[in-house]
C-alpha cells in the first residue's frame, strides 16, 4: 500500500472540516438555548411610560415578535425600516426591548424615525437582556401563542430573512416543526 | 542600554494594572478569589475570544456584576455555571462541563496523542528493523 495513502486522507479529511468551519457563516450567531422552550418571564416598566409596566403576560395569546433594540446599534437603524413596515401591515405584533439605553434617546429615536413597537420595554441596565440570553442587538425572538420561543434571529431583520425564517415556522405551526 | 532594558521591563511588568476589572468586589480574599477564578473562565459572547474578566464591553461588565450578585448571595459554582449555560448555552464556558454534548471535546485530544503515539511507535519499529548499512549512517552524518 501507498505509505502517503493515509496521511493524505488525514489531510483531506482535515482541510473538509476547515472549509466546513469557514463556510458556517457568522461566527457570532449561536444556536439559542430558548427554542422550544418557554420565554424567560420579565416585567418591566414600558420605554415612553415609567409607571405602565409590560411583561410576558402581554406576549400570550398570540404570535409576537420581541426586538432587542438600543440607539446605540447601528444594525438596529438598518432594520427600523423593515420593522416599520411590518408593523404598518398588522401581520404581527411587535415588541420592543430597549436594551441598556438612556430613556430620553431611545425616545428621540422613536420619535425621529417612527415606532413600530406596541411597545417597547425599557432594560436599562441589561438584567432583562441577560434573562433572554442575548449578547448582540439586533436581536429577534419569535415567540408562539403558548409563550415558546421558536425562533431567535441575530443581526437586522429584512423581508428575505422574514418570510424564510419567520413566516415559514408560524406557518408550519411554529414548535411542532 | 540598561536604562531602556529597565524601561521596558517596567512596561511589561506593570500592564496588569491596565486589566479591566481592578477593583475588588469582594472584602473576603476568598469569595474575590472565587469571584476572579469564574469571571475568567466565562467568555464574553460579544468578543467571542475574550473572557469577561478581560472584556470591558457592556455585557462583559453586566455579567461580572450578576455573577459578583450570586456569590453574593451565596449560590455555588456549578449553579452560576448553570445560569449562564441556560441564558447562553455551553458555549459560554471556557471549560464547557462534560456532558454527552460536550464529551467529544474532552476525549478527542486524549485519543489524538493515543493514536500519534501508536503511529510513532509503528514508525520507529518499523525504522528499527530496517538494515543498517554503512552509505545510509554517513549521509546522516553528513546533514
Amino acid at each position: 500500500m501507498n505509505r502517503y495513502l493515509w496521511p493524505l486522507i488525514a489531510v483531506g479529511a482535515l482541510l473538509i472540516f476547515l472549509v466546513m468551519g469557514l463556510r458556517h457563516g457568522d461566527p457570532r450567531a449561536l444556536p439559542s438555548p430558548f427554542i422550544g422552550k418557554p420565554a424567560p418571564q420579565f416585567e418591566l416598566p414600558t420605554l415612553k411610560n415609567p409607571e405602565v409596566t409590560i411583561g410576558s403576560k402581554n406576549l400570550a395569546g398570540d404570535y409576537a415578535i420581541v426586538n432587542v433594540w438600543a440607539t446605540w446599534c447601528v444594525m438596529c437603524r438598518a432594520e427600523h425600516g423593515f420593522l416599520l413596515d411590518l408593523a404598518a401591515s398588522k401581520s404581527i405584533p411587535i415588541y420592543g426591548i430597549n436594551w441598556r439605553d438612556t430613556r430620553l434617546e431611545a425616545i428621540r429615536w422613536l420619535d425621529e424615525l417612527g415606532d413600530p413597537y406596541l411597545a417597547s420595554a425599557y432594560d436599562a441596565d441589561g438584567r432583562v437582556g441577560i434573562d433572554w440570553g442575548v449578547y448582540g442587538a439586533p436581536e429577534t425572538f419569535l415567540v408562539d401563542p403558548e409563550g415558546t420561543v421558536i425562533y431567535k434571529h441575530l443581526g437586522p431583520l429584512d423581508p428575505v430573512i422574514w418570510e424564510r425564517e419567520f413566516v415559514a415556522r408560524m406557518a408550519s405551526g411554529g414548535a411542532s416543526k | 542600554m540598561k536604562k531602556l532594558f529597565i524601561f521596558f521591563a517596567a512596561v511589561l511588568l506593570t500592564s496588569p494594572l491596565y486589566a479591566i476589572d481592578q477593583e475588588k468586589r469582594f472584602d473576603d480574599p476568598e469569595m474575590q478569589a472565587r469571584y476572579e477564578q469564574l469571571i475568567s473562565e466565562v467568555r464574553c459572547l460579544q468578543c467571542q475570544n475574550q473572557s469577561i474578566k478581560d472584556s470591558n464591553v457592556s455585557l462583559a461588565a453586566d455579567l461580572r456584576r450578576e455573577i459578583a450578585r450570586m456569590i453574593e448571595e451565596g449560590q455555588t459554582d456549578d449553579e452560576i455555571a448553570e445560569f449562564l449555560v441556560v441564558r447562553y448555552g455551553e458555549f459560554a464556558l471556557y471549560r464547557p462541563r462534560t456532558t454527552g454534548k460536550t464529551l467529544v471535546l474532552w476525549i478527542a485530544p486524549f485519543l489524538l496523542v493515543l493514536l500519534g503515539g501508536f503511529a510513532l511507535v509503528r514508525i520507529l519499529r518499523h525504522r528499527m528493523s530496517l538494515p543498517i548499512d554503512g552509505d545510509s549512517t554517513e549521509e546522516g552524518q553528513a546533514e
